[in-house]
C-alpha cells in the first residue's frame, strides 16, 4: 500500500442509514484515521421510513427526518456529488463533479433508488412520483395538500399501501392498481394481504386488482390526466405515485472489476466484495440495501435485504471486519425484519415467507384485524408477521430462529385456531435471479 | 438441582425489612424450582423473556375463588352476578389477551396524560394540607398522615367514588389486595374474607354504576359506563365493576408503599434528600431510581400454559411462575452497582411497574402523587430523622412497604410563598 493510500484511510460511499451507522461502528471500534462519507444528496443522513407514514400525512416536516449521530463522527462529509466511478487500480473514487478521492479501505452503502416509470409510457409527465427521498417526500407532500381530484398509486407493496393510507387519511380519494389479487401479496401472500384488501375498502379507497398500468395520459401542459390499464380500462387521476420497488445503486461500478449488477454488490459472507473473479477484496466492504450476501441463516443463499434494521446491523457488521485481520473476518448472520403502519395497523414481520407453503394465526383472530401469522416451509417455522401483535414476535422469531416446527408455540395465551391456509404467494417474477427482502 | 425453599424465606415476615440477601441467592438460579412446585425467576434478562412469552398466563388463580356449595346449581343461583365476577369477569390484571386488551384499552382511552395532568394542582394541594396538618407536631407517622389518605383521595377523585365512603371500603380494598400474597391465596380462612369483601364491593361498585348513568359526572367511571360510539357500553356491567374495583384497589394499596419507601429510602439517604430538597428538578430521577430500588410491588405470579425452556431449565405446563421483579430489579448483571441508590444511572429500565402486557396502568398518576409528595416533604419537614429503622412493615411480600414510618422533626417549615 502506498503512503498516499494509507493517508486516504476508509472511505463510506453512501450517506443513508448504513452509511452512518457504518461510520460511527468504524469510530466506536477504535478507527482513529481519516474518515470520508460520500453522498450524492446535499442532506445529511435522514431516516427513511417516516417518509411514507408521518412526512406525507403532514405531522413531521422532511427535514424533521435527520438520524442522530450517536457519536461524534470526525469525518468528512463530501454531500451533494455521487459517486460515479471506483477505479481500484488507483485506489481512487470519482465524485460527480469531476474530483478523485483517494481510499486506502472502502465501505459501499449506496442504497438503492426507486424503480421509475418508463418515459416512453408516460413517466415524463408533470405529477408523477415516486417516493425514496427527502426530496421526494417533499416535492408529494406540497402535491399532496394541493388536494387532487383523485390519486393514483401503481403497486401495492408496503410503500404503496403506506401512501393509499396516508392520502385517505388527508381525505384524498385513491385508486391502488397491483397485477396481484390483494396487496402486499408479494411480501405476505394474499391470505394475510387480504386483510389489507379489506382495510383499504373500508378506508374508502378503490383497488384494481390483477390490473397493470400500460401508460399515462398528460393534458396539453404535460400534467398527467389519467393512466390506461391493460385491460382497457382508463383511470382518471392527477397525481401518480409509482411504487414498484427499488433497483440498486450500483451503475458507478461498473467497469470497477466487481461482481455488481442492478440486483447488488455481491459480498462473501464476511461482507467482503467480490471481485469478477469471484475472489474477496480484502480492502472493499458493502452494507445495507446494496449489499448481496450469502445468509447463513437460509443456508448460505445470495440475498439482500432492503430493510432498516438490516441496514443498521450489516453496516455495523462489516465496519467491525474492516478493522479486523484477515483471518478474523465474521460471518454476518441476519433474521430479516420490517415494520410498515398503515389504517391504524401496525404491521411487523420476522424472517423471509419466500416459499411458504403454509401460514397460521397463531395469536389473535383475522377477523378483528389482531394476530400473529406464521409462514411455514416443509414443516419448519420460517416467518411470522404480527399485526398489532408484536409484544409476542420476538418468542416467535427466536422460534423462527432456531428454525422450530411449523406451527410454533402451541400452548399461547390467545391462542387462534391452528387451521394452516395457503398463503397465495403469487409466481415468481421471471426476472427475479435472487431474493429480495423488501421495505416499506 | 435439588428444590429451592428460598421462597419461603421471602414470604417469611421476618426477612420483610430486608429480603434483597434472599434475591441474591435466588439470582444464582435465575429459573428456580421451589418445593411447592413453582418456579420463580429473578433475573432480569429472563423476567425480560418472560414478560414477553405468550405462554405465561395471568389467569393464575382467581382473586377470590369461591367456596363452593358442592351444588353448582345452588352456587350459581345464590349470588349468580357476584359470582360471575369472580370467575369469568376477574380484574383484568388477572386475565389474558383477547379480553384482557379489550378492557385495557377501555379503560386506557379514558384514564390519559391529560386527566392525570389535570390533577397535579388538586395532589399539591392535598399534599400541603396533610403537611399543613402535622403542624405543632415532633413526629410524623408518614402513612397515616399522608402515604396512604393522598392516593386514597386521588384515584376516588379519579374514579369518581364519594370520598365520604372510602372508611367503608378501606378495609375491603386491603383485603382484596392480598389476592397478590400467595399466603393468603392458600389460606381459606383469609380466602373466605377475601370473597366476603369481594361482594361487599361488588354491591357497592353496582350501585355506584347504576347512580354514574343516571347522573354523569365528569369523572372516570362515567366515561366508562357511558355509552360508546355506537351506543353500546365499551365493557359490560360485570367487567365494569371489576375494573371499577381492581381500580380502586390498585390506587389504595400501591402508590402508599411508592411514598413511604421513597422517604424511607430518603432518610437513610440524607445527601439524596438535601439534593431532592435543593433541586425539585431531580424529583422524576430520584422517583425513577426508588421504582428500581424499593418498587412498591415485588413480584406477580403467572402460569405457564406450556413448556418453556428459558435460561437452560425447563418450565413445565401449569407450572406457577413468580415474576420476582425486585430481584431483577438489583441484578448485577443489568445495573452498575445494583444495591446502591444512585438517581443519577440513565440507564435503569427497572421493572418497578412490571412489564409486559401488564404494565402498571397508573404509573402517570403513581410518579406524579410521589414526585409531588417527596418534593413537599424535604422542603417543609425540618430536620427529619428515622425514629424506628427498619420500620415496623405491613405483611405483604409482593406488596411491601411499612405499616408505619415514625419521622422525628423539629417542624414544618412554613408553604413558600
Amino acid at each position: 500500500m502506498n503512503a498516499a493510500a494509507a493517508d486516504a484511510g476508509i472511505v463510506v460511499v453512501g450517506a443513508s442509514l448504513a452509511g452512518l451507522r457504518g461510520a460511527e461502528a468504524l469510530r466506536r471500534n477504535g478507527y482513529a484515521g481519516r474518515l470520508t462519507i460520500v453522498g450524492d444528496e446535499p442532506h445529511r443522513p435522514y431516516d427513511r421510513p417516516p417518509l411514507s407514514k408521518h412526512v406525507l400525512s403532514g405531522e413531521l416536516a422532511p427535514n424533521a427526518t435527520e438520524l442522530p449521530e450517536l457519536l461524534a463522527l470526525d469525518a468528512d462529509w463530501r454531500l451533494g456529488h455521487a459517486a460515479v466511478a471506483l477505479d481500484r487500480a488507483a485506489r481512487t473514487i470519482r465524485l460527480g463533479d469531476g474530483t478523485d478521492l483517494a481510499y486506502e479501505r472502502l465501505l459501499i452503502a449506496t442504497g438503492a433508488q426507486a424503480r421509475p416509470w418508463p418515459d416512453a409510457a408516460g413517466g415524463g409527465l408533470a405529477n408523477i412520483f415516486t417516493l425514496r427521498g427527502r426530496d421526494d417526500a417533499a416535492r408529494l407532500r406540497t402535491a399532496l395538500a394541493e388536494t387532487p381530484r383523485r390519486v393514483l398509486i401503481v403497486g401495492a407493496g408496503l410503500i404503496g399501501c403506506e401512501a393509499v393510507s396516508c392520502c385517505r387519511d388527508l381525505g384524498l380519494p385513491v385508486t391502488l392498481v397491483d397485477p396481484n389479487p390483494t396487496p402486499l401479496a408479494r411480501s405476505l401472500g394474499t391470505w394475510v394481504g387480504g386483510v389489507i384488501a379489506e382495510c383499504l375498502r373500508d378506508a374508502g379507497a378503490t383497488f384494481h386488482a390483477g390490473a397493470q398500468v400500460l401508460r399515462f395520459e398528460g393534458d396539453a401542459a404535460g400534467r398527467v390526466v389519467r393512466a390506461h390499464l391493460a385491460d382497457g380500462r382508463a383511470v382518471e387521476a392527477d397525481l401518480v405515485i409509482v411504487a414498484l420497488g427499488a433497483t440498486r445503486e450500483t451503475g458507478w461500478l461498473s467497469g470497477a472489476g466487481l461482481m455488481a449488477d442492478a440486483g447488488g454488490v455481491t459480498c462473501d459472507g464476511a461482507c467482503r466484495v467480490l471481485g469478477a473473479d469471484g475472489t474477496p477484496c480484502p480492502d472493499i466492504y458493502a452494507a445495507g440495501d446494496v449489499a448481496r450476501w450469502p445468509n447463513p441463516f437460509y443456508g448460505g443463499r445470495l440475498m439482500s435485504v432492503e430493510h432498516w434494521g438490516n441496514a443498521v446491523a450489516q453496516a455495523a457488521h462489516a465496519a467491525c471486519n474492516m478493522l479486523a485481520p484477515a483471518g478474523a473476518q465474521q460471518v454476518y448472520r441476519h433474521l430479516p425484519a420490517f415494520w410498515s403502519s398503515q389504517f391504524g395497523i401496525n404491521i411487523k414481520a420476522v424472517g423471509l415467507t419466500e416459499g411458504a407453503d403454509a401460514v397460521a394465526i397463531v395469536q389473535g383472530s383475522r377477523a378483528s384485524r389482531r394476530f400473529l401469522a406464521v409462514y411455514g416451509r416443509a414443516g419448519r417455522s420460517i416467518a411470522a408477521v404480527s399485526f398489532d401483535q408484536a409484544r409476542w414476535l420476538p418468542a416467535y422469531a427466536d422460534a423462527i430462529a432456531a428454525g422450530q416446527a411449523f406451527p410454533p408455540i402451541r400452548d399461547a395465551s390467545d391462542q387462534g385456531a391452528f387451521t394452516p391456509m395457503a398463503p397465495g404467494f403469487p409466481p415468481a417474477r421471471a426476472t427475479s435471479t435472487h431474493i429480495e427482502a423488501r421495505h416499506g | 438441582m435439588a428444590d429451592d425453599t428460598l421462597f419461603s424465606e421471602v414470604l417469611d415476615p421476618a426477612n420483610r425489612a430486608d429480603p434483597y440477601p434472599i434475591y441474591a441467592r435466588l439470582r444464582e438460579n435465575p429459573v428456580s424450582r421451589q418445593r411447592d412446585g413453582s418456579v420463580v425467576v429473578s433475573t432480569h434478562a429472563a423476567i425480560s423473556s418472560l414478560i414477553f412469552d405468550p405462554r405465561l398466563s395471568s389467569e393464575d388463580l382467581p382473586p377470590s375463588r369461591r367456596p363452593r356449595t358442592g351444588n353448582p346449581l345452588r352456587d350459581w343461583l345464590l349470588n349468580p352476578i357476584k359470582n360471575r365476577i369472580a370467575t369469568a369477569h376477574r380484574p383484568l390484571i388477572f386475565r389474558d389477551p383477547p379480553d384482557h386488551d379489550t378492557l385495557r384499552h377501555a379503560v386506557m382511552r379514558e384514564f390519559t396524560v391529560a386527566r392525570v395532568q389535570a390533577l397535579r394542582q388538586r395532589i399539591a394541594r392535598d399534599v400541603d394540607a396533610l403537611i399543613e396538618g402535622c403542624v405543632g407536631r415532633d413526629e410524623v407517622c408518614l402513612v397515616e398522615d399522608l402515604s396512604y389518605p393522598l392516593p386514597v383521595a386521588v384515584i376516588c377523585d379519579m374514579l369518581g367514588v364519594p370520598e365520604a365512603d372510602e372508611p367503608q371500603f378501606q378495609a375491603w380494598a386491603t383485603q382484596l389486595a392480598t389476592a397478590l400474597e400467595p399466603d393468603a391465596r392458600h389460606d381459606e380462612a383469609s380466602r373466605h374474607r377475601t370473597v366476603a369483601a369481594f361482594d361487599a364491593i361488588s354491591g357497592y361498585m353496582r350501585a355506584l354504576i347504576r347512580e354514574k348513568r343516571r347522573r354523569p359526572t365528569p369523572d372516570l367511571l362515567s366515561a366508562l359506563a357511558a355509552p360508546g360510539p355506537g351506543g353500546k357500553a365499551v365493557m359490560g356491567d360485570f367487567d365494569l365493576i371489576s375494573t371499577a374495583i381492581l381500580l380502586l384497589v390498585a390506587g389504595h394499596e400501591t402508590t402508599v408503599n411508592l411514598i413511604t419507601n421513597g422517604m424511607l429510602t430518603l432518610l437513610r439517604h440524607p445527601l439524596e434528600l438535601d439534593r431532592l430538597r435543593a433541586d425539585p428538578e431531580r424529583a422524576p430521577r430520584v422517583i425513577e431510581e426508588l421504582l428500581r430500588y424499593e418498587p412498591p410491588v415485588h413480584f406477580r405470579t403467572r402460569k405457564a400454559l406450556g413448556t418453556i425452556e428459558i435460561a437452560g431449565r425447563t418450565i413445565r405446563k401449569g407450572t406457577p411462575v413468580i415474576l420476582l421483579f425486585a430481584a431483577a430489579n438489583r441484578d448485577p448483571a443489568r445495573f452498575d452497582a445494583p444495591d446502591r441508590f444512585d438517581p443519577d444511572r440513565d440507564d435503569n429500565q427497572h421493572f418497578g411497574f412490571g412489564g409486559g402486557l401488564h404494565y402498571c396502568m397508573g404509573a402517570p398518576l403513581a410518579r406524579i402523587e410521589a414526585e409531588i409528595a417527596l418534593v413537599a416533604l424535604s422542603r417543609r419537614l425540618i430536620a427529619p430523622r428515622l425514629l424506628a429503622d427498619p420500620p415496623p412493615y405491613r405483611p405483604g411480600a409482593s406488596l411491601r412497604g411499612p405499616e408505619n414510618l415514625g419521622i422525628g422533626i423539629d417542624g414544618i417549615a412554613p408553604l413558600p410563598t
